[in-house]
C-alpha cells in the first residue's frame, strides 16, 4: 500500500536556520531518508516553502478564484511530504515516526486510495 | 417440524452473542477483510432468517452462518472488478470451503488476532472498548450504545468508520510480533481494564454498578487468557477484576456508596476471591512482574484482611510504591497517601498528597481522600471544605448520597 505522510508544524516551532539545532534536524532527515531508501519504502518525499507563497483555487460557478496563501487558516502549515510504499498501517507510522518535524509538529499519515 | 419465527429468532440471536467473535475472526481469516467479513455475515444472518424456518435449525448454527458467509464472499469477489486481484482470496475461500463441512462445531478460533485488530492504537479509545465489546463480546450495537449513553446511530457511525479505517487504511489482521506485541498488549488489556471500570464506576447515570459492563470485562479477560495463556499480566489484570469485582455488593447498599473501611466483608463473594487469588498465585510464579499484578496483588491484600484494621497498610503502601516506580502517575501517589494515612499515620498521608494538589485539582477521589484524612485528624473544618470540593465534583448518586452523609455527619 502507499501511505502519504504529512508534516505539519506551526510557523517557528522547530529551530531556526542557522542554528546547531537546525544542523541537528536536517541530519535526522538525512537519516530517515537513508533508512527509507534502505528499506526500500520511499516512493517521493519534498519540503514545500513556507505558506506565504501558497495560492488557493476555487472555481465556482465556472468562475476561478485565486487567494493569496493556504486554504486553511490554521495555526500548523503543511510543510512538506513523504510518499511511503508499505504492507501496513503499523509499518507507515514506524517510518513516519522517524520525521524529525514530528517531534514539534504534527505527522498526518493517510493511505493512498486504490482504485479497482 | 418446522420451527416457529420466534425459535429462530432466538436461535439466531443466542448463536451470535456467543459465536459472533469467532464467526467474525473466522471470516476475516479467509476473506481478509475485516468490513467485508461484518457484511457476509450479515448476508448470512439474512440467508438464516429466511431458509431456517423451512428447512428446520441446523445442528451447527455457527457452522452454517460461517458457511454461508464464506459463500456470500466467494459470490462478491467473483463479480467484483479486477478480478485478477482477487484470485488469490477466491483461492482462500473456496479451499475453506473444502477443508470445513457445515456441520462441524469446530470453526477456527482466529479471536486472538480479532482482539488486537478491534484494539489498535491508531483508533480512539472510545472506538476501541465499543468495537471490542460489539465485535467479541457479542453486545449488539444498541447495547454498546447504551453502555455510553449514546444514540444507537451514533454509535453505528462510530463503529462503521472503524470498520472502514481497519479495512482501507491498512490495519494487518494478525498478532503483532517482537518489540510491537508488548505495546500491542498493553492497548488490548487497557481497553479490557476500562470497560470494567466502566462498569464498575459508572461516572455517568443511576446505576451505581453496570454489572453487565463488569461481566463482559470479565468475560473478555478469560478469553484473552485462554487465548494466550501463561502470560503474567493477562493474569494479572483478571485477578486485578475478579478481586475488585468481588466488593460489588458490599460498595452500594440502598443506592448509597459505602467505602472499603466501612463495608460488610460478609457480603463479599469468595468464589470470586479464591479465583483470583489463584490466578494471581500463578501469574507471580511466573516471576514477569507488571502493573495489572501489581493492582491485583493490592486488591488481593485487602481481600485477605478481616477488617480495615487488620488490613497490612504497611505491604499495601510498599506495593503501591512498587507500582509507583512502575508506572508513575499521580493516581498512584493519591492511593499510597489513602494507605499510608492507616499505616504510617495521616500527617504523613497530608504530605505526600500536599504536591499533588495542583495536578488533581479536578479529580474527584483527590479530594475525598483528603477529606477522609483530615476528618478523622479532626480537623473539620478543613475536612468539611474537602468533602464540599468533592460533592461538586460528582454527578455518581451513590458517591452524592455518600458525601453528603459525611458533610452532615461534620454539621451534626
Amino acid at each position: 500500500m502507499k501511505y502519504l505522510a504529512l508534516i505539519y508544524s506551526a510557523a517557528g516551532a522547530g529551530p531556526t536556520p542557522g542554528t546547531a539545532e537546525f544542523g541537528g534536524l536536517m541530519g535526522g532527515y538525512q537519516a530517515a531518508g537513508k533508512t527509507y531508501n534502505e528499506d526500500g519504502v520511499f516512493l517521493a518525499g519534498e519540503a514545500l516553502q513556507s505558506v506565504e507563497t501558497a495560492t488557493s483555487i476555487r472555481i465556482r460557478g465556472g468562475k476561478t478564484e485565486l487567494t493569496d496563501g493556504p486554504f486553511a487558516e490554521t495555526k500548523e502549515q503543511l510543510g512538506g511530504f513523504y510518499l511511503f510504499d508499505c504492507d501496513t498501517l503499523d509499518d507507515a507510522i514506524k517510518y513516519a515516526k522517524m520525521i524529525p518535524s514530528a517531534e514539534f509538529g504534527t505527522i498526518e499519515v493517510r493511505p493512498v486510495m486504490t482504485f479497482d | 417440524m418446522k420451527p416457529a419465527p420466534s425459535a429462530v429468532h432466538a436461535a439466531i440471536e443466542y448463536t451470535l452473542r456467543q459465536d459472533r467473535g469467532r464467526l467474525i475472526s473466522a471470516l476475516t481469516a479467509v476473506i481478509g477483510d475485516f468490513e467485508l467479513a461484518e457484511e457476509c455475515l450479515q448476508d448470512a444472518i439474512v440467508a438464516a432468517l429466511k431458509d431456517w424456518p423451512k428447512s428446520g435449525i441446523p445442528k451447527s448454527r455457527r457452522g452454517w452462518l460461517l458457511q454461508v458467509g464464506r459463500r456470500r464472499a466467494l459470490d462478491r469477489f467473483r463479480r467484483a472488478k479486477g478480478l485478477a486481484e482477487k484470485t488469490a482470496q477466491i483461492a482462500v475461500l473456496e479451499q475453506a470451503e473444502l477443508d470445513a463441512p457445515a456441520d462441524t462445531h469446530d470453526i477456527p478460533d482466529h479471536r486472538l488476532r480479532l482482539i488486537f485488530t478491534c484494539c489498535h492504537p491508531t483508533l480512539d479509545e472510545k472506538t476501541r472498548i465499543a468495537l471490542t465489546l460489539r465485535t467479541l463480546g457479542g453486545l449488539t450495537t444498541d447495547e454498546v450504545a447504551r453502555a455510553f449513553l449514546d444514540r444507537p446511530t451514533t454509535m453505528g457511525q462510530r463503529l462503521a468508520r472503524a470498520r472502514t479505517k481497519i479495512s482501507n487504511a491498512g490495519i494487518r489482521f494478525d498478532i503483532p510480533d517482537g518489540s510491537a506485541l508488548h505495546e500491542r498488549m498493553g492497548s488490548v488489556l487497557a481497553v479490557i481494564y476500562l470497560i470494567f471500570n466502566e462498569g464498575y464506576a459508572a461516572t455517568k447515570g443511576d446505576s451505581p454498578i453496570r454489572i453487565d459492563l463488569c461481566e463482559e470485562a470479565i468475560y473478555l479477560a478469560r478469553l484473552m487468557s485462554n487465548l494466550s495463556p501463561e502470560t503474567p499480566e493477562i493474569e494479572g489484570l483478571l485477578a486485578l477484576i475478579l478481586l475488585t469485582h468481588s466488593r460489588r455488593a458490599a460498595r452500594y447498599v440502598e443506592g448509597g456508596y459505602i467505602p472499603l473501611d466501612q463495608q460488610d466483608r460478609s457480603l463479599w463473594d469468595q468464589k470470586r476471591i479464591y479465583e483470583g487469588q489463584n490466578v494471581l498465585e500463578a501469574a507471580l510464579k511466573r516471576g514477569q512482574v507488571g502493573p495489572y499484578q501489581l493492582q491485583a496483588s493490592i486488591a488481593a491484600l485487602h481481600c485477605e484482611a478481616t477488617s480495615s484494621k487488620e488490613t497490612d497498610w504497611t505491604q499495601l503502601a510498599a506495593l503501591y510504591r512498587l507500582l509507583g516506580q512502575v508506572e508513575p502517575s499521580p493516581i498512584v501517589t493519591l492511593n499510597l497517601a489513602v494507605a499510608v494515612s492507616y499505616g504510617a499515620g495521616p500527617q504523613q498521608a497530608l504530605d505526600l498528597l500536599a504536591p499533588l494538589a495542583d495536578e488533581l485539582r479536578d479529580y474527584q477521589p483527590y479530594h475525598a481522600a483528603r477529606a477522609d484524612v483530615l476528618r478523622r485528624m479532626g480537623r473539620e473544618q478543613h475536612a468539611l471544605a474537602a468533602y464540599r470540593r468533592a460533592l461538586e465534583m460528582t454527578q455518581a448518586q451513590g458517591e452524592v448520597a455518600f458525601l453528603e452523609r459525611r458533610i452532615a455527619e461534620i454539621c451534626d
